[in-house]
């Protein structure tokens, strides 16, 4: 059982660091474009949210390996 | 038998009925009620058509419109916008219903109490539709073949067979190799290119359905585990955050759909 609950621990500690910084790095290129060219607001937002999500996906996929041991 | 009873999100839907041998689970139960209202809402929509529109139609055609520029930068062209919108608004409207009914009260916490195993189960009758692999599987096998069936009619089934196994590419060797020498080391490289496409075909299968439905999944198990915290004003927040990722989701599903409708309809060049 503990061996259990340890595997689910890492299997979504680990499985969150690459879309933690994957996101960190969208978020600061978008708001850098943002304060180069505020007017472009608009068009990057969407694509960022896009993009976030495709990262964050990943660590969706390491969710659901976590929650499927057993 | 114990008196407790197990609430428990499970990872599959469960069944709530049988017809004969084939269950019918709760997420399927959701998504025909889904698509029910879609196909109402259509109906009612298609009768009422006026030139000047009034109410729900002057919001529809905000909302394609909306779609129908942003399926343009994908597309390059309205024609062939126009060609895939319905199909794509399709699973659009589907996977957004279905995301948004796993927040909608009741979904989820109306159902039935079953013994299984000595132990008692709360077993709900609706489970939004995308929470399950199946459903999300489905969607996403239905539009990577239909990607390839365009594909088909577009380009022609000899050159789009020659994408995944390079024939043409194999025969191009005896006919140049003498003008071209560097053709015996290039062509090879065409067909084991070839056969990393297959193998990404069956990959856009599983990150578009694995992806849809973990979202949805881990969204719901968010909310249980933060009404179980506290129930009372905590879940707000994440019901937000649901929302906005139930729309994140069916969006992207759609795109990435039309994404490959159109990269297989386009001719590949030389």
């Amino acid at each position: 059982m503990d061996t259990v609950m340890l595997a689910k621990a890492l299997a979504i500690g680990i499985g969150a660091i690459g879309p933690g910084i994957g996101i960190g790095l969208i978020g600061a290129k978008a708001m850098e474009a943002i304060g180069r060219n505020p007017e472009a607001t608009g068009k990057i937002l969407v694509p960022m949210l896009l993009i976030a999500a495709f990262a964050e996906a990943i660590a969706i996929y390491a969710l659901v390996i976590a929650f499927s041991i057993k | 038998m114990s008196p407790e009873i197990i609430h428990e999100n499970t990872l599959y839907a469960e069944p709530i009925a049988h017809v004969g041998s084939f269950p019918i689970t709760n997420a399927m139960l959701n998504s025909w009620l889904v698509l029910v209202i879609v196909i109402i809402l259509a109906v009612a929509l298609r009768r009422s058509l006026k030139k000047v529109p009034k109410g729900l139609q002057n919001g529809m055609e905000m909302i394609v419109e909306m779609f129908l520029d942003l399926f343009d930068s994908v597309t390059g062209s309205r024609k062939k916008s126009l060609e895939f919108a319905p199909f794509a608004l399709a699973f659009f409207f589907f996977i957004l219903l279905n995301n948004w009914s796993g927040i909608v009260p009741g979904v989820g916490s109306i159902g039935q109490i079953v013994s299984r195993d000595g132990a008692r189960y709360f077993i709900p009758y609706f489970r939004g539709g995308t929470a399950d692999l199946n459903t999300t599987l489905a969607l996403a096998t239905i539009g990577v073949v239909v990607s390839h069936i365009v594909g088909v009619i577009a380009v022609g089934w000899w050159n789009y067979l020659n994408k995944f196994i390079n024939i043409k590419a194999l025969l191009e060797i005896p006919k140049k190799v003498l003008k071209d020498p560097t053709i015996l080391i290039v062509n090879p490289i065409k067909i084991f290119v070839g056969f990393i496409e297959i193998i990404s075909e069956l990959a856009k299968v599983a990150s578009l359905s694995f992806r849809l439905f973990g979202n949805v999944f881990a969204g719901e198990v968010l909310l249980a585990s933060m009404s179980a915290i506290l129930a009372f004003g905590l879940p707000l927040p994440f019901l937000f955050l649901e929302i906005l990722v139930g729309l994140i989701q069916a969006l992207i599903f759609t795109m990435l759909t039309l994404t490959y409708l159109t990269i297989n309809t386009t001719q590949e060049e030389h």
